[in-house]
């Protein structure tokens, strides 16, 4: 493997770094995340399918990768772009190195890059198309760079979505890998007080886990699930899970929601949210840099409450074209944008961040139970 | 919510100690500007004058009075504020809170605690009330059990199993802790905990030893909103006081899961405890699977346990406010009047709130600042008892620069992570690191340099291999740099692991000039990166700086006219806060005659390092390589000219760059680098006396024992002795005899290489009274703001020594000849701007008395071409704005043009009496007796109108007042006794209880008055001496030494440590005790208690 990489940006700038993990080339839009904890959760969050993801912070890999941490069943991002790969971790939980986890993986990495150099670039011009290459001169990867089909051309969703129905915790599909993310301290489910639909749009294990952990009975369904087969399951509640891409692509999910919604209590999370956002008229849009880390301040604007929520999308809902009686629940303190959605009297919530953080902060649990009020009260009045 | 106070009495927490340093500036100055801002006012109260909180035009009222619930009482009586806020005054400021509330004033006045209730205060400090809450909320505490007694001690032990930490409860740096191995360690930590408690209350608690120390600094506002705004790993495990631990942040070993388990405690805790504002919890994490894997098991307790919560903004607050650009005293300020978090300016980037978790994408290192060079005989193993004088912050994008970096900012002579102690040359350094000690960094890399592993280094410290691995990766790179060509790329990589110049050409074998020159032309520059709270996700608006090799420079240099201002670095004994608030009063001075400051500074602790204190903050280590990157970054694009540098205000640390500097032909404003060097280099200063006809001791520099004797013998014992160098920490000493002249200059000579070392200066000790002057100075005219005396004779450090503004005690024609001497001297070294004069003087009848009895002789001890430390309290005295004349004068204004005229200023009808405050309960094994070395840590002042209320106020304040009845032990020195007679007299006919050692007794005795006797030598029966102290019979000490090094000095040794340890008040100065007795006998009931500026005409 040569000592030299590159990373180079759709907009034409070139950062010289070292190769790490899967040598090779990769490519998708370049996205910075500014957390500083969760790197093995961020690269298998299947939002992030399809992007180079680059590391604000300057250290990953100083803990290691251990089988537990994992969100899906492999790493979701093109490529990782660091300051630092620690190679020597320290964490008795650990399992293997950064490198040796992307190497395994096919992953191409790149560290001894100024991602914070990176990061300004991006929060100036706003994401871009990027690759990593070794073998290229800049200008070569470049004109490869402009040949490829852009992201948000693409639908990442069916790519990240589960094949078949599984329940969980999966002991044959998901857990089929070294790092199954199956295990880990959950409470035993006793007998499942709710059953609980999961339409996997790029699912992180960690909703399965929560809503597992609050006793359901969880049941994972591939995206292209219809609102029929849902039903025919008979669940207590359905969750729209976060996943990667434009929204707009999936009229087939939207169409899902609206024949889900008013029948079965529905909770969107993140890619959940936006398309029940446009289940009920409203458009999306990208966001210039998106909302990626662990420290976006969302008010809800029910309580008055500021909870600080783990974010990782780069479309939003335009609240505009909102109908049907649904109305902004959380606007994100920052830039205003909307971050969640209520109904006064349909059985329904959705939020744009990371309730199940993992990474990032677990204030947001709550919307969980929440979701679970809905459905115990769903299910005491029908 | 209730309604928004009016107006808030804050309190201050008072002289600087150990455990309470100038972090607390910086929070109550913070704090102050943010309620203004609200349209509250503010009432401030701390006695500490070296402060810019108690400067006029921070709070609205201010008050420089002992911080005691009487007086406290007073200033509410006069004030009628509505609301107390108590958390910005440190450990001080929440026992006074508790101690008003206890006395009734706050039902009295209905005074509302702000942010934080009474009752939480109580909650969080009563380790009872506290292990309740824990139970309570189902947060896993280390099982424990207060005691109060040492028999209850012993059963706890038997119960729960030895080793058990210590804790006092309400004490502040954990003062009287430790760890007890044995059940004779146990009774002697918990007696000495059961004193330091205001309660006599301690907790004896499971030993974590080993585990990880976390903390986290949690907000919360009135609408339970909360967040945090970091989190912080030590370095040292458990078992180092955190304030003694290198503490990096973020956390590095933790996994995002550990990190959340712990983000969410802290939030359970805060709100459980209702704070509103800020606080800091400590957590032991576990280290090792075996342990951490309990919470595997679903009914397990998780992996952590709570150790501490700080209800109030703390060091660790104000690290985490640097570390992060997220001004929390600000923030816990405004909440505290009812603010919500997401109602509060995000003042860094301007657009955002404070309703968010600061985003790092660099790593900050704090090292621990210790007295050890200046207390080589001290207890340097670290514990529960914090011990360190202050500390350094360095960021940079790698853990190994940002240690590095933090290293060179400790500035311990000019030690980098290459230095080794002498001792581990024949030892094998790994037996230094098992235990912490203020060494154990430079010994983890010494026994790596020897072979030793990581992981075993990890076993015997419990230090995370992750760090060790770090450090291992450095000695890696050193055996590079001694091994390969210094090619570019090779330069590269060692900047980037934070290599100074200094060390790379101690490995390359070149002068650190050379590679400065090599790095340049190969064009390995520092970048220059923000600190901005958010990562980079948002453009920020007041950011500031710090240095990393990386690719995009985010400084470009600022535009218009400016200068930099060189700050003071760590606080220490001899540089403490005084520097900072010359600093930053330098930086607002800049500003209003329309220059740009720039500040560079290593200490997060400080007002200097606020990010709106000046135009530009560069958070780099004051060193030459620092300066010089910095200030050609600012000149980088106009046409290469450099903004001069201000070096009389960061204390010896900014005056010791004036060469550096100037050889490199950067521009210095003020006294030249040539003026400065004149004053500093003792041959160059005798030649100016001599040619000004200024007297001043006779004395040379001698480099053998011969020479030494001939020289004393020919002025006279006794003599000053002192090396012209550092060396191992030898301090100044007071020769009485050529029999100790011979041990001092021996051991001097042989250390330092034989005839051909550094010299020694001798020069004649003369025991006279002490004075000095601060002058600003322009090409025409000194003006004096005021004359100080000092109340103990010369050969007390002046840092160490109470002193009077104005000089009462002097002569008018004295008076004249300082005035005289002060002029001609600045006049002649052509200073531009501060200059500090000291002198003594000698009266023909040699008594202290201030009749005339014919010309007394004024020598001039030494000048000091910069701010001194006592310019606050004479700025504070006089009124006169010194640094701000200072500043102007060096902008080429004249001293008349700014409305002043030279001589000394006419005095104000106030007395203002500085008393120095030391911290010698926390640092075992240091003597405490008062010499020409420093070992004052903080000093406060004591205002009023007649000098004996303004000595009785000062020693309140430092906390060396005389109970008005009670008992005295004194063991005095035979060269002291016929001084202390009218001491004796007085306390005999006041009615004390006097004890005293063998030969005082027979003296007192033999004036009539009566005496217990006790014996001096501890192997002579009990009770003795130190068990008499110990015990609790007696309430002050009066001890002089008999001086030198001898026997004497250490039978006096223990003496004072046991009254150390007691904190009971010391004297080792007669003079001091003489004052101390005059201001029992004066006016301390009938002290004035109003603000400072009514004090002043």
């Amino acid at each position: 493997m040569s000592d030299k990489a590159l990373l180079v940006l759709e907009g034409g700038t070139a950062f010289a770094g070292r190769p790490f993990g899967a040598a090779g080339r990769a490519h998708g839009e370049v996205v910075f995340s500014t957390a500083m904890t969760g790197y093995q959760e961020m690269l298998t969050d299947p939002s992030y399918a399809g992007q180079v993801l680059v590391l604000t912070y300057p250290l990953a890999g100083n803990y290691g990768i251990n089988r537990r941490d994992v969100e899906s069943r492999r790493i979701q991002v093109s490529a990782l772009v660091v300051r630092e790969a620690c190679d020597v971790p320290s964490h008795w939980a650990a399992d293997m190195t950064l490198h040796e986890y992307l190497a395994s993986e096919g992953i191409p990495g790149l560290h001894g890059v100024d991602t914070r150099a990176i990061t300004r670039k991006l929060r100036s011009f706003g994401v871009m198309m990027g690759t990593i290459t070794a073998d290229e001169s800049p200008e070569e990867a470049l004109a490869r760079l402009r040949s490829l089909p852009s992201y948000g051309s693409i639908d990442f969703v069916r790519a990240v979505s589960t094949d078949k129905p599984y329940e969980w915790p999966d002991k044959s599909g998901a857990g089929k890998l070294a790092l199954s993310g199956a295990e880990g301290p959950e409470k035993k489910a006793e007998e499942a007080r709710y059953h609980v639909a999961v339409v996997d749009g790029g699912v992180k294990y960690n909703i399965l886990r929560l809503l597992r952990e609050r006793g359901c009975r969880v049941t994972a369904l591939p995206c292209t699930v219809s609102a029929e087969d849902v039903l025919a399951l008979e669940p207590d509640g359905v969750v729209f899970s976060p996943g990667p891409g434009d929204p707009a692509l999936l009229d087939y999910m939207v169409g899902t929601v609206e024949g889900l919604v008013g029948k079965v209590p529905v909770l969107g999370i993140c890619l959940g949210h936006q398309l029940l956002g446009r289940a009920f008229g409203a458009k999306t849009f990208k966001l210039k840099f998106g909302h990626r880390g662990a420290n976006h301040p969302v008010k809800d604007l029910l309580s008055g409450r500021v909870h600080i929520t783990a974010q990782n999308h780069g479309y939003a809902v335009d609240p505009e074209g909102l109908c049907g009686g649904v109305e902004v629940s959380h606007v994100h303190l920052n830039d205003g944008t909307c971050e969640g959605l209520y109904h006064p009297s349909l059985p329904l919530l959705s939020i744009q961040y990371h309730s199940e953080a993992s990474p990032g902060p677990l204030d947001n649990v709550y919307v969980f139970d929440r979701f679970l009020e809905l459905v115990e009260a769903t299910k005491g009045s029908a | 919510m209730a309604d928004k106070p009016s107006k808030v009495l804050i309190i201050g927490s008072g002289p600087i100690v150990i455990g309470q340093a100038a972090e607390f500036d910086y929070s109550g100055s913070q704090a102050c500007r943010a309620l203004r801002e609200e349209g509250v006012h503010t009432v401030l109260v701390n006695s500490n004058p070296a402060t810019i909180m108690t400067d006029e035009g921070i709070a609205d009222t201010v008050y420089v009075e002992p911080l005691t619930v009487e007086v406290i009482a007073r200033i509410v009586e006069r004030e009628r504020p509505d609301g107390l806020l108590p958390t910005l005054g440190g450990q001080t400021g929440l026992n006074l809170a508790v101690g008003l509330a206890d006395a009734g004033v706050l039902q009295q006045y209905g005074l509302r605690s702000l942010g934080t209730p009474i009752e939480t205060i109580r909650k969080a400090e009563d380790r009872e009330l506290f292990k309740q809450l824990l139970d309570d909320i189902g947060e896993p505490r280390p099982e424990s059990e207060t005691v109060t007694g040492i028999e209850d001690a012993r059963r706890v032990a038997r119960e729960l199993g030895l080793p058990l930490v210590v804790r006092p409860a309400y004490t502040l740096g954990g003062t009287g802790g430790g760890v007890a191995h044995t059940f004779d360690e146990l009774e002697h930590i918990v007696r000495g905990g059961l004193t330091a408690s205001p309660i006599g209350q301690v907790l004896l608690e499971r030993c974590l030893l080993g585990w990880k120390e976390i903390e986290y600094e949690v907000m919360r506002d009135a609408a339970d909103n909360c967040i945090t705004v970091c989190n912080m790993e030590n370095i040292d495990p458990m078992g180092v006081h955190t304030g003694d631990s290198i503490v990096v942040a973020p956390s590095q070993t933790l996994s995002d899961k550990e990190y959340q388990m712990l983000r969410s405690a802290s939030l359970k805790i805060i709100r459980a405890l209702g704070i509103e504002g800020g606080c800091n919890i400590q957590f032991a994490l576990a280290p090792r699977k075996e342990i951490a894997e309990w919470s595997l098991s679903p009914d397990g307790r998780p992996p952590y346990y709570v150790i501490e919560v700080n209800p109030r903004v703390s060091r660790s607050s104000a690290l985490a406010s640097k570390a992060t650009g997220y001004p929390i005293a600000r923030v816990a300020a405004k909440i505290a009047v009812g603010k919500r978090l997401d109602e509060i300016p995000n003042r860094v980037t301007g657009k955002t709130t404070a309703a968010f978790e600061p985003a790092l994408d660099y790593v900050v290192v704090k090292i621990p600042r210790w007295p050890f060079d200046k207390f080589p005989l001290g207890e340097r193993r670290t514990g529960t008892q914090m011990k360190a004088t202050g500390e350094v912050m360095a960021t940079d994008r790698t853990f190994e620069a940002a240690l590095q970096k933090a290293v060179r900012s400790l500035e311990v002579g000019g030690r980098s992570l290459l230095w080794e102690d002498a001792a581990w040359r024949d030892v094998d350094p790994r037996e230094y690191v098992s235990e912490p000690t203020d060494q154990r960094l430079w010994a983890v890399m010494a026994a790596l340099r020897r072979g030793a592993t990581p992981s075993e280094l990890a076993k015997l410290s419990a230090i995370d291999p992750w760090f060790l691995e770090k450090m291992a990766g450095l000695v890696q790179m050193e055996q590079r740099l001694l091994s390969e060509p210094l090619t570019p790329e090779l330069l590269r990589q060692a900047k980037r692991l934070g290599f100074p110049d200094e060390a790379i050409a101690t490995l390359g074998d070149r002068l650190p000039e050379q590679v400065r020159q090599l790095r340049l032309e190969a064009g390995v520059r520092p970048a220059y990166k923000m600190v901005d709270t958010c990562a980079a996700e948002f453009e920020a608006e007041t950011p500031y700086f710090y240095s990393t090799y990386e690719e995009e420079n985010e400084a470009t240099p600022l535009a218009g006219q400016k200068a930099l201002v060189i700050g003071s670095g760590p606080i220490r004994i001899g540089q403490g806060i005084e520097f900072d608030y010359c600093s930053v009063h330098a930086a607002w001075a800049l500003q209003e005659a329309g220059v740009k400051a720039i500040m560079a500074n290593s200490n997060p602790e400080t007002v200097s390092t606020d990010f709106d204190t000046s135009d530009r903050l560069y958070f780099e280590p004051l060193d030459e390589e620092a300066a010089r990157d910095l200030l050609e970054n600012e000149g980088a694009y106009e046409n290469g000219v450099e903004p001069p540098s201000i070096v009389q205000f960061g204390g010896q640390t900014a005056i010791n760059l004036a060469g550096p500097l100037a050889r490199a032909n950067l521009p210095i404003l003020g006294s030249s680098a040539e003026a400065i060097d004149v004053a500093e280099d003792r041959a160059r200063f005798e030649e100016l006396l001599e040619r000004l006809g200024l007297p001043q001791p006779p004395g040379a520099a001698v480099h053998t024992v011969e020479e030494a004797l001939q020289t004393a013998g020919l002025i006279g014992y006794p003599v000053l002795v002192r090396p012209s160098y550092v060396l191992g920490g030898r301090a100044m000493e007071i020769v009485q005899n050529p029999r100790d002249l011979v041990r001092y200059v021996s051991e001097a000579v042989a250390t330092s290489g034989g005839a051909t070392g550094k010299p020694i200066l001798i020069d004649k000790y003369l025991e006279g009274i002490e004075a000095e002057a601060d002058a600003i100075c322009d090409p025409e005219d000194v003006l004096i703001p005021g004359l100080m005396q000092h109340i103990e004779r010369a050969g007390v450090h002046s840092g160490d020594s109470m002193a009077v503004y104005p000089a009462i005690g002097l002569t008018q024609s004295e008076v004249n000849t300082i005035v005289d001497y002060t002029q001609r001297l600045g006049l002649a070294l052509n200073v531009r701007g501060l200059m500090n004069v000291q002198f003594v003087i000698m009266r023909p009848d040699g008594r202290s008395s201030d009749r005339d009895g014919g010309p007394s002789t004024v020598y001039v001890l030494e000048v000091n071409p910069r701010a001194s430390r006592t310019v606050p309290f004479i700025s504070k005295v006089t009124g006169v704005p010194m640094v701000r004349l200072a500043i102007n004068v060096m902008l080429g204004k004249s001293l008349r043009e700014l409305g002043y005229e030279g001589g000394l200023r006419p005095r104000q009808s106030l007395i203002a009496v500085k008393a120095p405050v030391f911290s010698m309960s926390k640092l075992t094994g240091v003597d405490t007796y008062l010499g020409p070395e420093m070992k004052s840590t903080g000093e406060v002042m004591g205002v009023d109108y007649t000098f004996e209320s303004a000595l009785a106020k000062a020693l309140q304040a430092a906390d060396l007042a005389l109970p008005s009845r009670g008992s005295v032990l004194l063991s005095l020195a035979d060269r002291t006794k016929a001084e202390a007679l009218p001491v004796i007299r007085h306390l005999g006919k006041a009615g004390y209880r006097l004890f005293a050692t063998e030969g005082t007794a027979a003296m007192i005795q033999a004036v009539g008055f009566g005496v217990e006797e006790v014996p001096k030598r501890l192997d002579q029966g009990h009770p003795n001496v130190v068990d008499v102290i110990r015990e609790g019979l007696v309430d002050v000490v009066i001890n002089t030494p008999e001086g030198g090094q001898a026997a004497t000095l250490r039978d006096g040794f223990h003496i004072r440590r046991a009254a150390a340890e007691k904190r009971i008040p010391c004297f080792t100065s007669i003079d001091t005790a003489r004052a101390a007795v005059e201001a029992m006998a004066g006016g301390e009931r009938h002290f004035t208690v109003q603000p400072l500026r009514d004090y002043l005409i």
